[in-house]
């Protein structure tokens, strides 16, 4: 079988590509619509990572968004479902479940319901904010209770310290602030002077 | 060159641990010769150190891949640039780089420190000495730790560099943190140098306050430039992740942020001695913990090492450090009595008190988030991870209680703040948050935490902008100075009274930004060739993005594939955008990796575009593309470059205050003078 293409049918081939071209040019350059073709093959695909979904309808609905926010990616990236296949290109798994919850809605599942799926399947850890009950709930509790009661505890503290203080203290008792320097058992004007000069240096 | 490195290894742990001996258990005290050795081991062991780095960097410059190390982060096409920074691109080189690095502080600390502290010096160098043996050790014992490691055969090439550190974020983003991490070890040094000696006056203060700073400093750009190469390599639009080893990082600087402020009150009132201590520490113990969780991989992370057996060493030394250190401070403890007490929650004191409960109360809340699987995991039998939403809940209503005592800390008086003192320095930051308020809600602005957190930044850069115009305005009265000048000299003169302020502005400016990212739209689309998309920015207007083409070459290490967009926004054309994928390939065109992304960003002050070219659905230039509009991005990175300018200016050297402290060698000096005799 003769595979050579002679110079007629080169030529012919030629114009009809140049001449679609230059027609094609002349239509308006309006978008083409979605899911239509009027885009070249990529001369290597493989560069530009694994094949992308198409974006559907519900790819930017907030519901979705919301629901896929609270799971997490089991690739084990420790980022959240959305978050995850809008991010790492390479993720076969975020991709898969995205692909679970649009079918879910598509089911007419509430959030909740679809929320329950994944944890009866995954387990909690799917979650990414725990259940605030049982031990969870220690997670959420115990930084707050902890720096309340170093607060509270270091006010009770310092209460105290300066109660003592002022008991034991009577004479030699630190002035308020703005007391007159002299007046507070320095041996002399100028050694209160000095110490002005040096509380002047430290607010400084 | 692998024998000469795995040679100096050796000796950089026998000089550290015979000079850690000597400093502990010798009684250099009475021979001063012995102290004088102990103090030149640092310089040794830093030598040894640099020759084992200069012998990895051989390697990895001539593509020796009979070196495991340089076979698995490097190829025979990679960029030179980047070799240098393979170097910290993996476990067992990062744990040389930790270890060179803190071999030059270590003898930094012993070149630069007055000799007013020598008694203190041996101590620092056998501690520094000791933490480098450690490190040294871990290499030498650890399970495949040793960077000089060789293979039975050598491959033609190598793997090559992970495409997500082939950024120029990653050439400093490791090594400044590792610098703040390894700097503190000169602090604790410190420290417990001044523990063992007993000179439990502020000297030890004075001695390690820049260094101190310096790390700080470091922190805050490993941690900023961190943040950057996120938003510009991950993909993701966002900066902080609460992931475990970026929650590491924060760790030691929200402690060390605590200790420069508490530092303050025991240097002019002699207060918590303890705590500060404590404190020094913490916060050397949160860098162990946070190279812990980096390098043992107990705790998932997108950014950890590999799992391996190093972990178990830095827990080890981890729990070892703590007993040593504590105990230490255990038995000094009645040394560490206050001079004075608290007079009043109304007082500079209290305030800065209440700041370091906020940042340490910050600090245990990301700790116990971060370890919150292992807790779980001890007790149900199942790794629960808390995400996001429990650190926003926790950490946001501190952050803001931080934010407002950042605006009353520098104002309320010491001591004792009197209701007029309140009123006169108070009043015009009020009015500023106020009229901060009232622009956003009549802008628009209706999210609560928002409106606070901006009305807060309002109040702050108020007291901030209340002490510099009264400053430079006494300067221009009594000095006749005109007001740039006075401007200049009054900084000049307090470096790091208005050094500070600057850093406070600084932290606004980043609560702005992450305030700002709050309110970030998201779109994903489809689009051929010619095809638009639209996007709703936060300020109301309208971005659309027409797809010009992909277009497909090589490009040095890597194919890359190039996604163009042309933008208007609100029917203006504005520009092109561009983003990429790149299939890195060794030097015989094989593929090496996952294909990467690199993101199209168009920046101005108020938002960015953002563009991920994340693929194809069919094969064709019919490209997927995520596109966000992220408010107020570049306040962090502005944000960033005033809080390190800040820092600098405080620990700038020379200056009317250090002139004073040469003239009076005990700086500690303010007890002295405060409660000095007459002479």
């Amino acid at each position: 079988m003769n595979d050579t293409i002679n110079r007629r049918t080169l030529f012919g081939i030629g114009l009809s590509l140049i001449g679609g071209r230059a027609l094609a040019a002349q239509e308006p350059s309006t978008a083409a619509p979605l899911g239509g073709g009027g885009a070249d093959p990529l001369r290597q695909p493989w560069n530009v990572g694994i094949q992308r979904d198409t974006v559907g309808v519900l790819d930017n609905d907030p519901v979705v968004i919301a629901i896929e926010r609270r799971l997490r990616c089991t690739c084990g990236c420790t980022l959240d479902m959305y978050t995850c296949r809008t991010t790492d290109f390479t993720c076969t798994y975020s991709p898969a479940l995205h692909r679970e919850v649009v079918a879910m809605i598509g089911e007419a599942k509430t959030p909740e319901e679809i929320i329950a799926f994944y944890v009866a399947r995954d387990g909690e850890q799917v979650l990414m904010a725990p259940p605030a009950e049982g031990f969870n709930l220690a997670g959420y509790l115990v930084p707050g209770l902890v720096i309340a009661s170093v607060g509270l505890g270091l006010g009770a503290y310092l209460s105290r310290r300066r109660e003592v203080a002022r008991v034991e203290g009577g004479a030699g008792a630190a002035p308020d602030a703005g007391t007159d320097l002299t007046t507070v058992g320095l041996p002399d004007a100028e050694a209160a002077e000095r110490l002005k000069r040096a509380l002047d240096e430290v607010d400084a | 060159m692998t024998l000469l490195g795995h040679f100096a290894l050796w000796a950089a742990f026998l000089i550290g641990v015979w000079s850690a001996g000597l400093a502990f258990f010798g009684r250099w005290q009475e021979r001063p010769e012995l102290s004088l050795s102990i103090r030149r081991a640092s310089y040794g062991v830093c030598i040894a150190l640099l020759v084992a780095a200069a012998a990895l960097w051989k390697g990895l410059f001539s593509h020796d891949f009979n070196i495991e190390y340089v076979a698995a982060y490097t190829s025979r096409n990679l960029p030179e640039y980047y070799l240098v920074t393979a170097f910290w691109a993996g476990q067992k080189g990062s744990l040389l780089f930790w270890a060179v690095v803190l071999g030059i502080f270590g003898a930094l600390a012993q070149a630069l420190t007055s000799n007013r502290f020598k008694d203190l010096l041996p101590y620092v160098a056998g501690i520094t000495n000791l933490v480098a043996a450690f490190f040294v050790a871990v290499m030498l014992f650890g399970d495949g730790a040793n960077p000089f490691e060789r293979l039975p055969f050598t491959p033609p090439d190598g793997r090559g560099l992970n495409p997500q550190l082939q950024n120029p974020g990653m050439i400093a983003h490791p090594p400044t943190l590792y610098l703040g991490y390894i700097s503190l070890t000169v602090p604790f040094a410190f420290a417990m140098a001044a523990l063992l000696a007993r000179r439990l006056d502020t000297g030890w203060i004075f001695a390690m306050r820049k260094w101190a700073l310096a790390s700080w400093i470091f922190l805050s750009i490993g941690i900023t430039i961190g943040m950057w190469w996120a938003y510009l390599e991950l993909g993701w639009g966002g900066v902080w992740a609460w992931d475990p080893v970026e929650n590491a990082s924060l760790l030691p600087w929200l402690t060390l942020t605590a200790f420069l402020h508490s530092v303050m009150i025991q240097e002019k009132r002699g207060m918590l001695k303890r705590w500060n201590m404590g404190l020094m520490v913490g916060t050397f113990l949160l860098t162990i913990f946070g190279t812990f969780i980096t390098r043992s991989g107990v705790i998932a992370s997108v950014h950890s090492f590999t799992q391996s057996s190093v972990g178990y060493f830095f827990l080890g030394f981890l729990l070892v450090t703590a007993i040593f250190s504590f105990t230490l401070l255990y038995t000094r403890w009645p040394d560490l009595e206050p001079e004075a007490e608290l007079e009043s929650l109304a007082s500079r004191e209290a305030a800065f008190l209440f700041n370091n409960l906020a940042l340490v109360g910050i600090a245990f809340s990301v700790m116990w988030g971060t370890l919150f699987p292992i807790i779980s995991e001890a007790v149900r039998g199942s790794k629960i991870t808390v995400g996001p939403a429990f650190f926003n809940k926790v950490n946001i209503p501190l952050g803001l209680f931080l934010l407002l005592l950042t605006g009353i800390g520098p104002l309320i008086a010491w001591r004792k703040a009197s209701a007029a003192n309140l009123q006169r320095q108070f009043i015009f930051p009020v009015v500023a948050a106020i009229v901060t308020g009232l622009a956003l809600a009549l802008g628009g602005l209706r999210d609560p935490y928002a409106m606070v957190a901006l009305m807060l930044g309002g109040f702050v850069v108020g007291t901030v902008s209340q002490e510099f115009y009264r400053g430079v305005r006494a300067r221009h009265v009594m000095h006749d100075e005109s007001m740039p000048v006075a401007l200049v000299r009054l900084i000049g003169r307090n470096r790091r009274r208005y050094g500070g302020y600057i850093v406070h502005v600084g932290i606004v400016l980043y609560f702005v930004a992450f305030t700002g990212l709050a309110f970030k739209t998201k779109v994903e689309v489809d689009l051929v060739p010619g095809q638009s998309a639209t996007i709703e920015s936060p300020f109301g207007w309208t971005y659309q993005l027409t797809h010009l083409g992909v277009s497909q070459y090589s490009s040095l290490n890597r194919q890359v594939s190039a996604a163009t967009l042309e933008v208007t926004r609100d029917g203006t054309r504005v520009g092109t955008i561009k983003s990429e994928k790149r299939q890195h390939v060794d030097s015989f065109g094989n593929r090496l990796f996952e294909p990467s992304t690199e993101v199209g960003l168009r920046s101005d002050l108020r938002e960015d575009l953002y563009v991920v070219y994340g693929g194809s659905p069919d094969g064709t230039e019919r490209s997927h593309f995520v596109i966000q509009v992220n408010p107020m991005v570049a306040w962090f990175w502005i944000g960033g470059v005033v809080l390190v300018l800040g820092g600098i200016l405080t620990m700038w050297p020379g200056g009317p205050q250090v002139r004073t402290r040469r003239r009076a060698p005990i700086q500690a000096g303010y007890q002295a003078t405060l409660t000095g005799t007459p002479t």
